[in-house]
């Protein structure tokens, strides 16, 4: 608990010669010259932290769980020193109006400087009633403290799409923030939840930088969604031999196959599980056996069955399912039969898998 | 203004309104308004969910295994409570028998959500209730440790270590951006802890903060991830292989030294950090056993848990027992079933939702919801400016369910006074032990108190409990039994044309029951009865009061304009609002009537 950037970095045992050196990088690596290191120095020695409200809508609060398991940098960390969350339902200690009290000087004292982050989103229908704090229409509240912010996180599928209460036939008319806030910059951070290191990094890059990072053409952080799960999934290499789970807890399950059959949609979805993965890298849902079922993605609810393959995805330019997608790889390489001893592989260990037995030693690679 | 009689209780809206909105530190959004006398004593209280999804509606016409995903997003606080009751109604309706491995594992990622539920609504979400921030910077750092080391042997708690924690807290305080500890209630004269106390339980309200994160790797080594791990009807998704080709891409040796190695960092912060916090705190606060009791001592529900034998919900077999209490008779556990619709039946007198006939409830397998907003003559403010609800009328978004027509009581001290009722060892002896270290009666777990130290209770029990199916899931291992998934009847085409299952759980907060029914592969409907329901839903066709409600009566607060008191009572409950309102709509109901206005 200090109350700067620079404090923080000192308590993490680190030297003022080295935060100099870190100014003069981050100067540098913003196009400036040497003379703005000094500047950065200053800014993150005195500058108060960043004032931040975060609102919840329609939604069941695995954001802040999420983000309150991040670990590098600790939440703890985020909150208490990199950051002011001056107004949060979940974890403040105001309530009622005391609570409204200190979100409504928030928002005149640094009106045009503090971050809005927004969990859930607004209902519209029932005149916005299906979401109420304070007896008003939750998409009041939103518009009135989005008015003087610099910048909306949007956390989450919810916020940043709509997610569950938005799936059809969305009863309560549940919208995406977007939707609703048009004269704001928006860093949608999809997910549900999202990765907890992805949503501290794109806190302490917005409170380190000043900046809001780049985004995609569809509001999200390049960082983190500019490559699908499946183009850095350890299990690829098994897509690409057509090495496949079959069925739930067979040979290939057991052996760490491709989910691709058994419905994953990581080809199809854009998102860092299986290059960041999930509290502190431990896993993602591949890694723990079930397909990815794209919760980053824009109304992965009514894109049919978690469990439905996907058809039509694109891999090396080649247009085709993935069925042939591993015996046009195999053909690539120069060795189809490779494809082929696959499929026997896998073949022969579904019927061993029924003993549930984990197979011997196989040749199931097609070396 | 008017006066009721119920349940012992005596309501009376004749004094002062206050009205707290938002009730902060919880999931979800709740409000609660209540009368004060010219005493500042509470003498009618009024409990509203502000908000409603609308999940089961959203989950008719789909694929019943995918429903675990659509229900685990009711709550991501309590997360994956839904979705093991939905895969539990799903395989209940198919008749599908998992496998004892997929049992052992749901269990140890189920008790894992208690253990981390429980610790983080302790520090994160009521710790503020008692402790006061503020205060800690008058304490003294050579007493703070010696209290510490006084009682328990956790190594974080030298002199220095405090004087360090002391001069950040300093720090940030003279910063003048208090953040999330801004405008709290520092000061008020109900906050009773030494400053060495406070001090102390803010070292660990940090401390906490940083390990919680730890406990939830179970879930994320089983599930992929947390919040909102992966399930699967018939079993679970991951597959186990210790030492064969690929088990690098599966759950092998190392994984499961991790797991091991999570529990035992899990019994250690909770027996030597929680337990002795909430001992020490509660040893300040013991009037508070004689306060926020409401039907606690009348009413109790639990649906059970923790099956030690695969596909058997049966006494035998359940480690948490199934049963109720009516009526305050502590000798007669009743019991109860899911599938009987005499039994649990939901009410809409009071909730913005419309039955053809409300002088009944409904069984959820036969319920109806169909929202209706519509506010009472006595309402104060417009429909979208709400200063004052009329509790004569509608007024909350939660349903109220009823067990034999009784409003209920669900949750940690429902489990530990049924329990304790029992006589069951593992849940009467650690009771004894709190009531002979904090010198109070029985009595004292009927209140707030008796929740808080519940809840802290079980989430030892819990880590232990993790222990022991560890052990368990090992000798399976060890015996050659790697099975994880039943996948006979995994292809729809193998379903009846028709079929109907309840699923249940007791959840951290209390009973959880989920009920579908599946036709021609798809779900028909879909509905769920949640704790926080049974606990914050409005009051019944007969005034008959729900557990929030009781539970603020009779309640003295020192300002009027402060609450402290009320969040106090109904933290102790830990609410989750996303959880309790979610519910609607049956078969045939016409629920899309909507239209963007």
């Amino acid at each position: 608990m200090i109350d700067t950037f620079y404090g923080l970095m000192r308590r993490q045992g680190i030297t003022r010669r080295s935060f100099l050196k870190y100014c003069s990088l981050t100067a540098a690596s913003l196009g400036f010259g040497p003379a703005y290191a000094q500047q950065i120095a200053r800014a993150l020695e005195t500058k108060p932290r960043m004032p931040v409200v975060w609102l919840h809508g329609l939604e069941c609060t695995c954001c802040t769980e999420s983000f309150i398991r991040s670990a590098h940098p600790l939440a703890k960390d985020v909150i208490l020193s990199m950051i002011s969350l001056d107004f949060d339902d979940t974890i403040m200690a105001a309530a009622g109006d005391q609570a409204i009290a200190a979100l409504e000087d928030t928002i005149t004292k640094y009106k045009g400087n503090y971050i809005l982050a927004v969990e859930g989103n607004p209902p519209l229908n029932e005149d916005g009633m299906f979401c109420m704090p304070r007896g008003k229409p939750f998409v009041e509240k939103l518009k009135h403290v989005a008015k003087d912010c610099k910048a909306i996180v949007a956390w989450g599928s919810c916020a940043s799409w709509g997610c569950v209460q938005a799936a059809k036939p969305n009863p309560t008319q549940a919208v995406p923030i977007d939707k609703v806030i048009t004269d704001k910059p928006i860093v949608k951070v999809p997910g549900c939840p999202p990765i907890a290191e992805v949503m501290s990094a794109v806190v302490t890059f917005i409170a380190a930088f000043d900046r809001i990072p780049e985004l995609d053409r569809q509001g999200r952080p390049k960082m983190f969604y500019s490559q699908r799960v499946h183009d850095k999934c350890y299990r690829r290499p098994h897509f690409d031999a057509g090495q496949f789970v079959e069925q739930w807890d067979d040979f290939g399950a057991r052996a760490g196959y491709c989910l691709y059959k058994v419905g994953c949609k990581g080809p199809t979805t854009y998102n860092a599980c299986s290059s960041t993965r999930w509290n502190e890298s431990l896993s993602f849902p591949i890694g723990s056996g079930h397909g990815c079922f794209g919760c980053s993605e824009p109304d992965f609810w009514d894109k049919g069955s978690f469990y439905d393959r996907l058809t039509n995805i694109k891999a090396f330019g080649v247009e085709a399912n993935a069925d042939q997608v591993g015996a046009v790889v195999g053909g690539l390489a120069g060795a189809a039969i490779v494809a082929h001893a696959a499929v026997g592989a896998i073949q022969r260990a579904a019927t061993r898998s029924k003993t549930n037995a984990v197979a011997p030693t196989t040749k199931a690679g097609g070396e | 203004m008017s006066v009721i009689e119920t349940q012992g209780f005596r309501l009376d809206n004749s004094g002062k309104r206050v009205v707290v909105d938002p009730i902060t530190r919880i999931e979800g959004h709740l409000r609660v308004e209540v009368n004060l006398d010219k005493d500042n004593v509470i003498r009618n209280a009024v409990s509203t969910g502000t908000m409603w999804r609308g999940l089961e509606v959203i989950l008719q016409g789909r694929d019943p295994r995918d429903a675990w995903a659509f229900v685990e997003r009711i709550c991501g606080v309590c997360t994956g409570t839904h979705a093991l009751a939905s895969v539990r109604a799903v395989e209940d309706a198919l008749n599908i028998k998992i496998p004892d491995n997929a049992n052992i594992v749901r269990n140890l990622m189920h008790a894992t959500l208690y253990a981390h539920d429980h610790l983080v609504h302790f520090y994160h979400l009521h710790a503020l209730d008692w402790v006061d921030v503020v205060s800690a910077l008058k304490a003294d750092p050579k007493r703070t440790s010696e209290l510490a080391q006084s009682i328990s042997s956790w190594p974080m708690s030298s002199p220095g270590y405090y004087r360090d924690l002391q001069n950040r807290l300093k720090k940030f305080v003279e910063s003048g951006q208090l953040g999330p500890f801004k405008n709290g209630y520092w000061g008020h004269p109900a906050y009773k802890l030494p400053a060495e106390a406070n001090l102390m339980a803010v070292g660990h309200y940090l401390e906490a903060l940083d390990f919680q994160k730890e406990i939830v790797k179970v879930q994320t080594i089983f599930g992929g991830k947390n919040p909102h791990p992966n399930w699967l009807v018939g079993g679970v998704p991951c597959s186990f292989n210790l030492d064969g080709v690929g088990a690098v891409g599966a759950i092998n040796m190392e994984r499961l030294n991790l797991v091991s190695k999570i529990i035992d960092d899990t019994i250690a912060f909770i027996d030597n950090v929680y337990i002795p916090d909430l001992l020490a705190i509660a040893s300040f606060y013991k009037d508070w056993g004689a306060i926020g009791g409401g039907i606690s001592s009348q009413n109790l529900l639990c649906y059970g848990e923790f099956p030690d034998i695969a596909n058997d919900d049966g006494s035998k077999s359940l480690l948490m027992p199934r049963g109720a209490i009516l009526g305050g008779n502590l000798k007669e556990i009743h019991p109860v079933s899911l599938k009987d619709v005499n039994l649990i039946q939901e009410h809409v007198n009071h909730s913005w939702y419309k039955y053809a006939d409300e002088t009944k409830g409904l069984h959820p397998w036969d319920g109806v919801t169909e929202p209706s907003f519509v506010l009472g003559k006595g309402t104060k403010g417009t429909k979208t400016d709400i200063k004052n609800l009329d509790e004569s009328a509608k007024y909350s978004w939660v349903k109220s369910p009823r067990f034999k027509g009784q409003p209920m009581e669900v949750g940690p001290l429902a489990r530990y006074v049924m329990y304790y009722a029992m006589g069951v060892p593992e849940f009467k002896e650690p009771v004894d032990m709190v009531l002979k270290k904090l010198d109070v009666p029985v009595q004292a777990l009927f209140s707030t108190l008796g929740r808080t130290a519940a809840r802290g209770l079980e989430a030892s029990w819990a880590a232990h409990k993790m222990k022991y199916f560890f052990n368990k899931l090992m000798t399976n291992l060890k015996n050659g039994n790697l099975a994880t998934a039943n996948v006979d009847s995994w292809e729809p085409r193998t379903w009846p044309a028709e079929a109907k299952g309840a699923g249940y759980c007791e959840a951290p907060r209390g009973a959880l029951g989920h009920w579908i029914k599946i036709r021609n592969t798809k779900i028909d409907n879909y509905q769920c009865i949640v704790p926080t329901t049974w606990n914050a839903g409005p009051r019944d066709a007969k005034n008959q009061i729900g557990a929030y409600e009781a539970s603020l009566m009779n309640t003295k607060v020192a300002k009027a304009d402060e609450p402290l008191e009320i969040i106090r009572t109904i933290h102790s409950f830990d609410p989750c609002l996303a959880c309790a309102t979610h519910v609607i709509s049956p078969e045939g109901e016409e629920v899309t009537r909507v239209t963007v206005r």
